[in-house]
């Protein structure tokens, strides 16, 4: 069995989230489309996804990201929170975003 | 062609052949190049800059050792400054006090730093380098002092295959995020030495599960990436994502190729940087326009439901196992050929079996095998 002291980040309502220094959000001016670079790998973001990210400054909460994002679609808070911190742990894992 | 290109995201820039280790799975070309033929600074920097335009989103700076060009700094910089992600692969010996900040201050990305074993006896014997596992866990640690992410880099093969669980508990003592356990790809030295490399079946499935395990068990606290061997396969990998659809490399002469192991089809012939430029190379290349899409295929992947997931697998390997570049990859299970893999490793097996002396590698270096042409 591999000891080690390092655990995973589990998302809470009080995270600021923020993209992590290997990867970047930017736009790509030959594909007309925003690009998340990350070792190995460039993703395509959805809408929905690129403001969520877009909201990964380290600056907002996650309560604060889900208010934001419930007026910007005009949807019910708490129907849009699962989504919202269920992607955000999911990139966490991923170590895309660092909570 | 009936459907459209589109630009490249990827490209592999092996800087140099030059390196201070020997491997024998080195996936580099028999036929090395020496210094002297390898393109200049401004020749780079020209590159890159119409890789940008072009469309590359990230290149991975190889070799070869790619810290061994002086001017790599430079390189990196010219990148950044496009907004190009930069990924320096290396295999961290010998690299003087001060680079690694200076690669950091450049605008590196990402650094990823390959470990032949997880013990300082395996790295020394695969590496055919003394103290070289030392120096490689003193560069990780500079690596992570410089603020630069990491990824430690495991090529799996029969002689440290069963260190599996010490490389991942290795890169998880050096603060790596990501690791990645790759089994060896036959092309280059690899092919030359596949006898003396080749891992038994046993061996490969009680990886597979440990690396399943772990991947699990570490979710959120490091990342493991796999790369299953093609002997064992039932299905081929799409090699490049796909011949010449969304990445390429370039040798260090600025010869720009498809793949690493292009060179290995004799019929194809290949445009160097310079006397073309990369967008005229990327569309018109008769090379790169040889197996893109999927209108070269003949049967079985001409009418199999796959072949847009694996794209026909690696050419080199039809190359090198069928003796046709343009038949499927006899990985593939569908394929005609696909027992001789098989075969192919009981040969290697019982070889080893036989004659312990055919365990000696080949080792790489420049004039070893073929002498660079002139």
């Amino acid at each position: 069995m591999i000891e080690t002291t390092r655990v995973r980040t589990v998302l809470s309502m009080h995270s600021k989230p923020v993209l992590k220094r290997h990867v970047r959000l930017q736009y790509d001016k030959v594909r007309t489309a925003w690009a998340l670079l990350s070792p190995e790998r460039v993703f395509w973001p959805n809408e929905v996804s690129l403001d969520i990210l877009r909201l990964c400054d380290g600056r907002h909460s996650v309560a604060q990201m889900i208010v934001l994002l419930g007026d910007q679609y005009g949807a019910d808070e708490a129907e849009i929170a699962p989504d919202v911190t269920g992607f955000l742990q999911e990139w966490s894992d991923k170590f895309l975003v660092t909570l | 062609m009936t459907e459209p290109v589109l630009p490249p995201i990827g490209m592999l820039a092996e800087l140099t052949h030059r390196c201070p280790l020997q491997c024998a799975y080195c996936s580099n070309p028999v036929e090395l190049l020496k210094a002297n033929r390898e393109m200049d600074t401004q020749g780079w920097i020209s590159l890159f800059e119409q890789a940008a335009d072009l469309g590359v989103l990230q290149v991975h700076l190889s070799g070869g050792e790619p810290t061994l060009r002086t001017d790599l700094a430079e390189l990196i910089a010219s990148l950044a400054r496009r907004g190009v992600y930069t990924n320096l692969i290396t295999a961290g010996v010998g690299i003087a006090e001060g680079r690694i900040e200076a690669f950091a201050e450049a605008g590196l990305d990402h650094v990823q730093l390959s470990f032949q074993g997880a013990f300082a006896a395996t790295t020394e014997k695969i590496g055919n380098s003394r103290g070289a596992h030392e120096k490689k866990l003193d560069t990780a640690r500079r690596i992570r002092k410089a603020g630069l992410p990491l990824t430690i880099n495991a090529p799996i093969h029969r002689h440290n295959m069963e260190e599996v669980p010490d490389f991942i508990e290795l890169a998880l003592s050096l603060d790596a995020e990501r690791l990645e356990i790759a089994n060896v790809q036959y092309a280059g030295w690899a092919l030359l030495n596949r006898k003396a490399l080749m891992p038994e079946r046993e061996a490969v499935e009680r990886q597979v599960e440990i690396v399943e395990e772990a991947q699990e068990r570490l979710r959120g606290i490091m990342t493991i990436d796999f790369v299953t061997p093609d002997y064992f396969a039932v299905y081929p990998k799409p090699c490049m994502g796909g011949w010449a659809r969304d990445a390429f490399m370039v040798a260090p002469d600025g010869t720009v190729l498809p793949c690493h192991a292009a060179g290995t089809i004799k019929s194809l012939s290949f445009e160097r940087f310079g006397e073309w430029d990369l967008s005229r190379i990327w569309h018109e290349s008769s090379a790169f326009n040889a197996f893109r899409g999927t209108d070269w295929m003949q049967e079985p992947c001409r009418s199999c439901e796959r072949q847009e997931i694996d794209w026909g697998g690696c050419r080199c390997q039809a190359m090198a196992i069928a003796g046709d570049a343009a038949a499927t990859d006899p990985a593939c299970i569908k394929s005609p050929l696909h027992a001789r893999m098989g075969a192919l490793i009981k040969e290697a097996i019982n070889t080893m079996a036989s004659d312990e002396a055919s365990d000696a590698f080949t080792y790489r270096r420049i004039g070893r095998v073929a002498e660079p042409i002139a």
